[in-house]
């Protein structure tokens, strides 16, 4: 994971904070671990970055350097990469044959559901719509137990909190509210909302953080975001993409300091979340990345994208060691989740159907059929047990 | 068309739509005389409609010519109607593909959804009129709406549309009555893909538009290489593992879970979702007594799972009491709680923390070096939310280094081992299965859950006070 080195004395101010990062600059970036203010690094590279055009330097000559700098990074890259995954999935038996049925219909939505989301009882979910309704069922004996009309349409994300007590969700309306559920059914939840996160176009995504009082958001503006739901304020902003960002995952490793986005400049890229930066970037995908998942043990995570294909990404080796297509499948992935083990990788496509993938081998081990329109949201449930795919068609089926 | 930008995302004919370029592809290969799906002309009321199609030829087809089984074929032939390439001849209105004898024909390229850039209300209206004009109150009940609301709001313009529609409508009978009922067949598919009847979704839409275009040129200035430059380099610099080795650790994961994938190896007694039978989700509950002989198991997997099931969390913690450094995990538990908790609470929980482990004499301190020790204090002067990283993650190592093995060797967690129950798989009936199905049991609401495991951290928050060494020792000493 990146971070940067700063020496060990505290600074006083942002300006003499810079020049040594400069001096840094021109010799060497060094990378360890820092305590201080960490945000100020930012500002810096920032800073380095707009300052003006040094002597003998053009446009031209800038970009020639970052050509040779991308070919260096490809040459570094390559210099490692002495083995592909399906040779190291040749010692692995192959997979038997699967029988995945439709175990649960869920109809109630009056529109394209958009988004959906486990709570951790691993039987509860919550979906929202292009209606604006967002709904919380008991998947297991299909009651819906909350209901929640959102004052705009296209609710494209939405998120269970870890305790189980609240929603999140966001959309057209440029924010993200979290409403707390009641146990009482009569109780009006907007009453009682909560508007958090602010941004200036649509919300893509939204995810909480390991507790409810933190929520992760992705936005059609370009940025991520993370905020506090108690006073609703901004605790780092995530600039980087220069597109719509489509799609965002946390990752489960025991730091929990990192995360994922996707967007419509086909890039994924990593951040880290107390600094800010971004901390590696992929750009491999032909067109805008619908949807990014991280691997279980957090070292890798694959991509969904318009372009027909899922990728994976290996975060430690720095590169896309895997491509998951087929010639006859030429509708984009619109949502990607990986089963508890990791082996089997589940894809939602705008074809109406759903591949299952075997993440080493790279073929397709099942294709599902069933939903009557465009398949928007797919997630493996909590235990691992069952996944649920939402689709255009109104419906939400749990499969197993 | 022009390629007018080298960053095309496959959007140029359709926003987010760049599937068109194969679709047409594959499109133009059926209709190949030779290579394509037979046509043959079939009978309708009094004319000949030429190359008509059948459903089931169709499918043949696509599972030939692109290597797949029957079903795919019918899903991609079903893709292939609801975009307009081919449509229906026999109702119309239901855009699937039935891989039976029912009729279909190839759409003309004219109306093909990339030609059209937007299908506009305009032509719509006229095509209504044009509709009106030839057979009063042909028009369905969706489409009379349509056309009371167009001629509404088009009010201005509708002595144009009139007009326009007679003129369509005389230029059509001009032509031989084969070729009208044929470009009426086809105009009238573009429509039903364009403007879908009122409940069905149309394949034209994609959703929103995106709020920035991809396919504009995004304007690089020496700042954008600049920061390119910098990230890159960064990039350069970085330290990266050999694929061998990260391959090889993603296969080791999918080996050691594997047996705990439900998808892959069945989950016992059954899975609840297959038998409607939810002893699963009970005998592997977060407070459960005694648990189960595959969760013992994948606490072993890393420490990482052990602490992240509340179970194993609770049993570890029995094991750190014995040993006395439960100091340890309550601190990095606290850490925790620090980082994710709500802004307004953390120079509190700060000050708390610092009391209790941290500072010289605490009753709960933590033994770590004297560097990261000192680093911490000095941040604590101006807490923030990462303020305890450091000594987090030291603490963090020092247990999944050395207390995680010991734990893994000792008697609390042989006996655990021993003591977990494997249950038998379930082998329901036909009837027993139809039984459950009625009778499935709804849960705990979470909420409630949630305040009684609130109940319980705060009473062993109280009841596990600081343990005051001096008075322990105290009480033993008396006793000798």
């Amino acid at each position: 994971m990146l971070m940067v080195e700063m020496c060990h004395v505290t600074f006083a101010s942002t300006s003499e904070h810079h020049q040594l990062c400069r001096l840094e600059y021109r010799s060497r970036l060094i990378i360890k671990s820092t305590f201080i203010d960490i945000s100020v690094i930012r500002l810096c590279f920032v800073k380095m970055a707009c300052q003006g055009l040094a002597k003998g330097e053009t446009i031209h000559t800038l970009k020639a350097e970052s050509e040779t700098l991308k070919g260096k990074l490809e040459e570094e890259r390559a210099k490692l990469h002495d083995v592909e995954l399906h040779q190291v999935a040749e010692k692995i038996e192959a997979l038997g044959q699967f029988v995945m049925k439709t175990r649960r219909t869920l109809k109630g939505h009056g529109n394209k559901v958009l988004c959906m989301d486990w709570c951790r009882d691993k039987r509860r979910i919550v979906s929202s719509s292009q209606d604006g309704k967002v709904i919380v069922w008991d998947a297991y004996t299909t009651n819906k137990e909350h209901a929640v009309t959102m004052p705009c349409t296209w609710v494209m994300a939405c998120a269970y909190a870890p305790s189980g007590c609240a929603v999140a969700c966001g959309g057209l309306d440029n924010k993200c509210s979290v409403y707390p559920l009641s146990l009482d059914k009569n109780e009006n939840l907007a009453a009682k909302k909560k508007s958090v996160a602010m941004h200036t176009n649509y919300l893509s995504s939204c995810s909480f953080t390991n507790s409810d009082m933190q929520i992760l958001t992705s936005s059609g503006d370009g940025t991520c975001a993370l905020w506090d739901v108690e006073s609703g304020q901004l605790l780092q902003s995530f600039h980087g993409h220069s597109a719509d960002v489509l799609s965002l995952n946390l990752a489960p490793s025991e730091t929990g300091n990192t995360f994922v986005s996707g967007g419509c400049d086909k890039k994924a890229n990593v951040w880290d979340m107390r600094s800010g930066q971004n901390v590696q970037s992929f750009e491999t995908h032909e067109s805008d990345i619908n949807s990014v998942k991280y691997y279980p043990s957090g070292d890798a995570f694959a991509t969904g994208s318009d372009d027909a294909t899922c990728r994976l990404y290996d975060l430690r080796a720095d590169r896309e060691v895997a491509i998951y297509s087929k010639e006859s499948i030429i509708f984009g992935a619109s949502s990607v989740d990986f089963s508890l083990s990791g082996r089997l990788l589940f894809a939602g496509y705008n074809d109406y159907t759903i591949n299952v993938w075997d993440v080493l081998k790279g073929t397709r081990v099942a294709i599902l059929f069933g939903h009557e329109n465009r398949v928007s949201t797919v997630r493996v449930s909590p235990d691992g047990t069952a996944f649920c795919s939402g689709s255009w068609d109104n419906t939400l089926r749990i499969w197993a | 068309m022009t390629i007018r930008s080298d960053r095309d995302h496959g959007q140029r004919y359709r926003p987010r739509m760049s599937c068109l370029k194969k679709l047409e592809a594959t499109v133009v290969q059926m209709q190949d005389p030779s290579t394509g799906v037979k046509g043959t002309d079939q009978k309708l009321n009094v004319t000949v409609i030429p190359h008509v199609i059948t459903g089931q030829d169709i499918v043949a087809w696509i599972t030939k010519n692109m290597n797949v089984d029957n079903d795919e074929a019918q899903a991609f032939g079903t893709m292939l109607v609801a975009y307009g390439y081919i449509y229906p001849l026999q109702d119309h209105k239901k855009l699937v593909l039935r891989p039976d004898g029912s009729l279909y024909r190839f759409q003309t390229p004219y109306f093909w959804p990339v030609q059209k850039w937007n299908a506009e209300d305009t032509d719509y209206a006229i095509y209504l009129a044009k509709r009106n004009i030839r057979k009063k109150g042909v028009l369905d009940a969706y489409e009379q709406e349509e056309y009371n609301r167009l001629h509404k709001w088009m009010n201005h313009k509708w002595d144009f549309i009139v007009m326009q529609a007679k003129e369509q409508y005389h230029a059509g009978k001009a032509r031989q009555k084969a070729d009208r009922v044929v470009f009426d067949c086809q105009e009238r598919a573009y429509w039903i893909v364009h403007r879908p009847p009122a409940q069905t979704h149309s394949a034209m839409d994609y959703g929103l538009d995106r709020h920035i275009d991809p396919n504009a040129e995004e304007k690089k200035t020496y700042d954008y290489y600049r920061r390119i430059i910098i990230y890159t380099q960064q990039a350069v610099m970085r330290s990266r593992v050999k694929s061998s080795v990260s391959l090889g650790a993603l296969a080791k994961y999918i080996t050691t879970f594997k047996n705990h994938d439900p998808f892959l190896v069945p989950c016992l007694p059954s899975n609840p979702w297959q038998t409607d039978d939810d002893s699963y989700w009970e005998l592997n509950a977060p407070d459960v007594e005694i648990p189960t002989k595959m969760r013992v198991e994948r606490w072993s997997f890393s420490f990482y799972e052990l602490l992240n099931d509340p179970r194993g969390r609770a049993d570890f913690k029995i094991f750190l009491k014995k040993e006395f450094s439960g100091e340890n995990l309550a601190f990095w538990e606290a850490a925790e709680e620090l980082k994710w908790g709500t802004a307004a609470s953390m120079s509190e929980k700060a000050e708390q923390i610092f009391k209790t482990f941290l500072a010289p004499g605490a009753p709960r301190w933590i033994n770590i070096d004297g560097r990261t020790m000192g680093l911490t204090v000095k941040g604590l002067e101006h807490p923030h939310r990462y303020v305890l990283d450091a000594a987090q993650t030291h603490i963090f190592m020092l247990m999944k280094k050395d207390t995680f093995y010991r734990y893994l060797k000792s008697p609390v967690y042989k006996e655990m081992q021993k003591k977990a129950i494997s249950p038998a798989p379930h082998n329901f009936t036909e009837a027993q299965l139809q039984e459950n199905m009625r009778n499935r049991r709804p849960s705990i609401d979470p909420i409630i859950t949630w305040q009684k495991e609130q109940e319980e951290k705060a009473k062993a928050a109280a009841a596990a006070g600081p343990i005051d060494i001096k008075k322990l020792m105290a009480s033993k000493l008396d006793r000798k």
